[in-house]
């Protein structure tokens, strides 16, 4: 089991997906975002986006199911509070290959649960071309070994 | 006042309920097995022994119904407006990102979520001289009344022609 004093500031984790496909893309989109360029594969250079690609909040939660896979599973995690700041830097397109890098900031004691720590990471991914995806600042809450222990 | 809102006609201030999501245990976990597939967001007995006491859900879940509501809202609006001799409805416009997403509470199995947006600031832009960036202020409110999330939501909106 991975704990909060398992985490160092400086780490980096790299965490690469499979392919996003397009029936992934309007899978979602079709519950969470129906929106003409998130549902039709067919669509191309139209508007801002540039043609069919996946919700920003899909990406987003692409990039939840990437943290959990590269450092979450098997940790004391305890859930986390919300993220500062997100930017859709590039739409993620049918068959984009994804590489999530996770650089943990800080580490510090929860003044308030003796029982929890806390990490804060920024989470960039990037596409099989290199190209800046998302870039995100948020926290994670993680269980610790020896509660209270400094 | 016509519903048909372009960058202009989005006055700063104006607050408007998008609509509401419940979140069933089975939705919460559908959410939670492909993104997000933590104990408390995935299995029921391992949730009520965790700090959360129950299942919750994934609080990206609880930004995608944000979407789902707001996508909604305004299909809805325009399948019930009938537009004036020569009007027509903004082009979709892309969301930018966002800031301070903060999820204030759990949302538990069961819970209903009523979303709302305000518009906090216009920006227009000279680099793209048909869009505005708008800044709304969203929020979504359990069935008791406490604010579940927030956040500042940045998206283009299209100028009027």
């Amino acid at each position: 089991m991975r704990y909060w004093e398992d985490f160092r500031a400086g780490d980096v984790f790299i965490h690469r997906s499979a392919p996003v496909s397009a029936q992934a893309i309007t899978e979602f989109a079709r519950e969470f975002d129906p929106q003409p360029f998130h549902l039709d594969p067919a669509l191309e250079n139209d508007g801002l986006l540039g043609g069919f690609c996946a919700s920003g909040w899909h990406t987003c939660a692409i990039l939840m199911r990437m943290i959990f896979d590269s450092y979450l599973e098997g940790s004391s995690s305890m859930g986390g509070p919300g993220v500062g700041e997100v930017r859709w830097l590039k739409p993620v397109r049918p068959g984009d290959v994804l590489e999530l890098k996770s650089t943990c900031l800080e580490t510090r004691a929860s003044a308030s649960r003796p029982e929890m720590g806390i990490c804060r990471f920024t989470w960039d991914l990037f596409n099989q071309s290199g190209d800046h995806v998302l870039t995100c600042t948020g926290t994670n809450f993680f269980g610790r070994r020896e509660a209270g222990a400094s | 006042m016509s519903m048909v809102r372009f960058f202009e006609d989005l006055r700063i201030g104006q607050q408007t309920a998008l609509g509401d999501y419940t979140f069933t245990p089975e939705a919460i976990k559908s959410f939670g097995k492909k993104f997000d597939p933590q104990r408390f967001h995935v299995d029921e007995q391992a949730a009520i022994d965790s700090h959360f006491g129950g299942l919750v859900a994934s609080g990206w879940h609880t930004c995608a119904a944000f979407m789902k509501v707001y996508v909604q809202y305004h299909d809805t609006i325009r399948a019930t407006t009938q537009l004036a001799e020569g009007e027509r409805w903004p082009a979709p416009g892309p969301g930018t990102g966002f800031r301070d997403l903060r999820w204030v509470r759990p949302v538990h199995a069961g819970d209903t979520v009523s979303y709302s947006m305000r518009v906090q600031d216009k920006i227009e832009m000279k680099s793209r001289p048909n869009w505005g960036l708008v800044i709304n202020q969203n929020e979504g409110v359990n069935q008791h009344g406490d604010t579940v999330m927030t956040f500042e939501h940045h998206l283009f909106v299209e100028r009027k022609p």
